[in-house]
């Protein structure tokens, strides 16, 4: 294998949940502020200011590294915690923000041009004239690919764009095109874009029905579970729906995705960074996670196996719904 | 190029059909629309699949032409999601012909037609002002704005927009709430994408997805899936028009949309009551259940007022 290994880039939604990941192995850890301009706004996560200084002098002790995500859009008539946002980014020294609105790139690129700017997942760019023109206009240095790519798309899109790529690795799927999925704001009026959440859990209700336990959004119902059954998040588009008189979990089987067995081929594919979801996810999780691809991406430096038999059941053990998948990446569903 | 700012009031769009009608019948529907419908502007091209694509390219050049020979203004529009190799060569051609004006649905699509003046469709995020004006100055002129916009985000884009741009919204149809690669229109019926066999054509305002609860709730269109309410802002017109909109956007459903259109333009012009226009439209599309949450900052599917 040619090139640097492959960078490890790891959620943290709390302090503690930064240090496991870097203990553990992580090359970057990617975080949010407890506000609107992130993407996993939720109750009780993310960081202030004074909690991000000292996690970059935690990661950075270490040679690590801190990116953060600013990746929602700001509304119109109300830029100012979005720039405030990058201003302190800038100040406190993180290593990338991660972006997705273009005013807020145009701000970035003419206030901080200095400060390493990446494209989120958010921003939708999935073709080398998407990516061109962000590179051109707002000089990003690395895109975050939608997770509606296959590997084949990835590699061919690799070898047309110059910038750096990353990938989901592992984690809770969209199966939607992201930053453009309205689902969430069409039933709670909350949306990823907007409100950086999606289903919101104040929106969420579990609810008796005879034997089976519903699983509303709203109004919305979106699962059923029997009693014996764990009762999964009812996240809109893992949920189950009636077309053509039977009921299926049209959009999404509830799976994780796992490319743990693909990490040659990502490489091959010429991804740079490895992404982990779930920021929103405990300390013990980051910490397992991360150490199962720490150990997986040593292992294929080192010419061997990308996945041992104890880490693929780790993860697939810690998985959503306790199974895994290969997404869009192995094109299963075409 | 008829981009330039309306002398008075908001005029009337079309959005491209996003559902997979045989062709004779979109070319007769679009017939229909270039001879009856009071519209002033009509988007054309295939969104959705680039699959369905092929059967209805050889119609476009005269109905384009029959369109403009009615007066309408033709606005090409590019695909939501670009991504396959044959998707971002047709992309490309399409925006290469200098002769058309291009709506970009897609970034790529946009960075294409940089410099000449374009539309940004309602796929594109436009959320405020810095990303409204950075736009405009690589050459868009006319906004339609993501569905999910409240009418105060509407009125701060409208006021930012000013001189030469234009802010387009829509008020009427199915909202189209997200795109994907994986098909489930296929899926439904237990077919992979590659071997679809165009089952999306079963349906031609989508296909009814319901809750296990029994509730209406979305409608699947291919790859897309939109709400199975009806986005309808008749009522909001006179407050649209207050804010400064240029155009109010219809998107074609299988109903009269000439019909459609003419009780749109009565209530835009102060010619019909919105609640009489309301009621009018209801008769028309007696099986559409209204939404106009969105507009009013809640849920899309709630209906206000």
């Amino acid at each position: 294998m040619s090139g640097p290994a492959i960078e490890l880039v790891c959620p943290a939604g709390t302090p503690p949940a930064l240090r496991a990941a870097i203990d553990a192995g992580a090359d970057t850890v990617y975080v949010g502020f407890r506000d609107r301009t992130n993407a996993r706004n939720f109750p009780g996560l993310n960081f202030d200011r004074r909690e991000l200084a000292e996690g970059l002098d935690y990661a950075h002790a270490r040679g690590r590294k801190v990116y953060l995500a600013v990746n929602t859009y700001p509304p119109a008539g109300e830029p100012g915690p979005w720039r405030a946002a990058v201003d302190d980014a800038a100040r406190l020294g993180v290593d990338a923000v991660i972006l997705a609105d273009i005013g807020l790139l145009d701000y970035c690129t003419r206030v901080h041009p200095g400060l390493r700017r990446h494209l989120s997942v958010q921003a939708s760019a999935s073709n080398p004239a998407a990516i061109g023109f962000f590179q051109e206009a707002f000089d990003v240095r690395r895109v975050v690919l939608p997770r509606v790519l296959t590997l084949a798309e990835i590699a061919a899109l690799n070898k047309e764009v110059s910038v750096e790529t990353e990938v989901f690795a592992f984690g809770g799927m969209c199966v939607m095109a992201e930053g453009r999925c309205s689902l969430s704001g069409y039933v709670t009026g909350q949306s990823p874009n907007t409100a950086g959440v999606c289903s919101p859990a104040s929106h969420v209700r579990f609810e008796e029905r005879g034997d089976a336990m519903l699983a509303r959004l709203g109004d919305i119902a979106i699962d059923a579970f029997a009693r014996d059954e764990p009762a999964g998040y009812p996240t809109l588009c893992k949920g189950r729906f009636k077309a053509r008189g039977a009921s299926s979990y049209l959009f999404e089987d509830p799976t994780s995705l796992n490319v743990a067995t693909m990490l040659p081929e990502l490489q091959a594919a010429g991804v740079r960074a490895l992404k982990i979801e779930g920021r929103q996810r405990g300390r013990a999780y980051v910490q397992r996670v991360t150490a199962a691809f720490r150990r997986a991406i040593d292992a294929v430096a080192a010419g061997g196996p990308a996945d041992g038999p104890s880490d693929s059941a780790a993860l697939a053990d810690i998985a959503e719904g306790g199974r895994t998948t290969g997404g869009a990446y192995r094109k299963t569903w075409r | 190029m008829a981009l330039a700012a309306a002398a008075s009031g908001p005029r009337l769009s079309l959005g491209p059909v996003l559902f997979n009608w045989p062709a004779e019948r979109k070319r007769d529907f679009y017939y229909r629309i270039a001879d009856e419908a009071p519209v002033d502007v009509v988007y054309l091209g295939e969104i959705v699949c680039s699959k369905r694509a092929p059967f209805f390219k050889s119609f476009l050049p005269e109905i384009a032409e029959r369109l403009a020979r009615a007066g309408k203004e033709v606005v090409w529009s590019t695909p939501i999601l670009i991504e396959t190799r044959r998707e971002i060569a047709e992309t490309r051609e399409l925006a290469e012909d200098r002769s058309l004006v291009i709506e970009a649905n897609d970034l790529g699509a946009a960075a294409l037609v940089a410099g000449r003046r374009h539309c940004i469709g309602p796929t594109i995020n436009v959320y405020n002002e810095a990303t409204l004006a950075f736009l405009a100055r690589r050459g868009a002129a006319r906004f339609t704005l993501p569905w999910e916009l409240s009418a105060d985000s509407i009125g701060h884009l409208c006021r930012a927009a000013g001189g030469d741009v234009e802010i387009e919204a829509s008020v009427f149809g199915r909202m189209p709430l997200a795109i994907s690669a994986r098909c489930y229109h296929a899926r439904a019926h237990g077919l992979s994408k590659d071997s679809c066999r165009y089952v999306c054509a079963e349906d031609p305002d989508g296909m009814e997805l319901r809750t296990l609860d029994d509730q209406p709730f979305l409608a699947v269109n291919g790859t897309q899936t939109l709400s199975h309410r009806y986005l309808n802002l008749m009522d909001e017109l006179p407050a649209l028009a207050r804010l400064g909109v240029s155009l109010l956007r219809l998107w074609p459903h299988d109903m009269d949309m000439a019909e459609v259109a003419g009780l749109f333009r009565a209530v835009a012009a102060g010619k019909l009551e919105p609640s009489a226009g309301r009621a009018a439209l209801a008769r028309l599309a007696p099986q559409a259940q209204f939404a106009n949450g969105f507009y009013h900052g809640v849920a899309g599917m709630a209906p206000i007022g």
